[in-house]
């Protein structure tokens, strides 16, 4: 009998500090972490999007909620003025769903462009959609609330050689992009302006 | 068990070097030593795990009952596990994505449940330490050496650890063996290497 008493307090004492020293690592690096994984999974996309801001987007982010779901927004502040703001959409793809991230000026409500963050797109083909930067780059300069086409589809958007459907699912990700865009505009220029220095 | 504490030590790093003359952890050893980063990386991550759960267990040998030591040894070496994932996560997210499920599966790597039962569990702290650190560098050594062969043939560069830099071995025109980076070329790569370490030996 004693000896499974001291069995049980020993395991279970074990346990406990092994579940509180996790507990504590794991609050101390979750804000850490999470930046590493904007870092490297949706960073280059942002970097390329607001090329030439002075701050680092990716310190200077809110989040807003729309409707169920929370959004991220990166703020890019450009002459000291923080007039840009880069989000996450998604289209769907050839082989899954397409991360879209798109930059919008408020002031002029242009796009800035657009950088695929994830896929599953075919290598060579359709991965060329993120690869490719002219493709994201033929954005700039559009209006936020057009619907966007590919040209096989009555639009203006040059598609992809070979990624006709990766291409639709971006303009799809960014017409959405769009429609959140006028939803939550208030918030966003709200938002965005405390960012200003 | 006469042994001093640099003999603890050494004998990790020839005689008892574990993937080469223990033949153990070859989990790790053949999967992730595509390159010479990734190879270092995950053996410094045993490493790390490895002094930390010796140090503990053989704080403890006395406190725990040996009916459930097995059980207690696999909190203590799960719990310095998750520290490793979660640290990495953080300072080298590029490398954790490369490891990735390597990194968890460090719990059941048997060098490190194989030295806390075997010997931590039966010394004082000090040569556990030792001796945690003579096998683990000894790991991180098997991996690098591995790795570097395999790397510099398959793909004809040698990427320094802990940095993004790649050093080009062979020049542009080398066209890379890639039967060696691929999961076959491990098998024969350790096969040789462990026939060289028994030649040797004789």
């Amino acid at each position: 009998m004693r000896d499974i008493i001291r069995m049980v307090v020993v395991l279970g004492v074990m346990a406990a500090v092994s579940g509180a020293l996790l507990s504590g690592v794991k609050s101390g690096t979750a804000a850490q972490i999470e930046y590493q994984q904007l870092k490297f999974v949706k960073g280059p996309a942002i970097k390329m999007i607001l090329e030439g801001c002075s701050n680092d987007p990716l310190v200077d982010r809110f989040k807003l909620k729309d409707g169920d779901v929370e959004r991220g927004f990166y703020v890019g502040v450009f002459d000291g003025n923080p007039n840009a703001v880069a989000y996450e959409t998604s289209g769907k793809g050839f082989a899954g769903p397409i991360g879209v991230m798109m930059g919008v000026n408020v002031e002029t409500e242009k796009l800035l462009g657009v950088g695929v963050t994830t896929h599953s797109e075919t290598p060579g083909l359709g991965s060329r959609a993120k690869d490719d930067p002219s493709f994201g780059a033929q954005f700039g300069g559009m209006s936020v609330f057009e619907p966007f086409k590919v040209k096989p589809d009555g639009g203006v958007v040059d598609a992809v050689s070979g990624a006709t459907i990766t291409s639709r699912g971006v303009c799809e990700g960014v017409t959405e992009g769009g429609e959140i865009y006028a939803r939550l505009k208030p918030q966003i220029i709200e938002q965005a302006k405390a960012f200003g220095k | 068990m006469a042994k001093t504490i640099v003999q603890e030590f050494t004998k990790g790093l020839w005689d008892e070097i574990p993937p080469f003359r223990l033949v153990l952890g070859l989990c790790p050893v053949l999967a992730v030593t595509k390159t010479v980063a990734n190879g270092v990386g995950m053996g410094v991550a045993a490493t790390f795990v490895l002094v930390c759960s010796n140090l503990l267990v053989s704080m403890l040998r006395n406190v725990i009952p040996s009916q459930v030591r097995v059980p207690c040894f696999i909190i203590i070496i799960a719990t310095f596990v998750v520290v490793v994932e979660l640290v990495m996560q953080a300072v080298a997210y590029p490398l954790f994505l490369q490891l990735g499920i390597f990194i968890p599966l460090i719990v059941v790597n048997c060098i490190i449940l194989g030295r806390a039962e075997a010997f931590a569990s039966k010394n004082p702290p000090v040569p556990s330490i030792a001796d945690g650190l003579g096998i683990g560098v000894g790991f991180t050594i098997a991996l690098g050496f591995l790795a570097g062969i395999r790397e510099a043939f398959g793909a004809g560069t040698i990427s320094i650890p802990f940095s993004d830099t790649v050093i080009q071995l062979f020049g542009a025109s080398y066209e890379p063996f890639t039967f060696m980076v691929e999961a076959p070329g491990a098998f024969v790569c350790l096969g040789l290497v462990l026939a060289l370490m028994n030649l040797a030996g004789e």
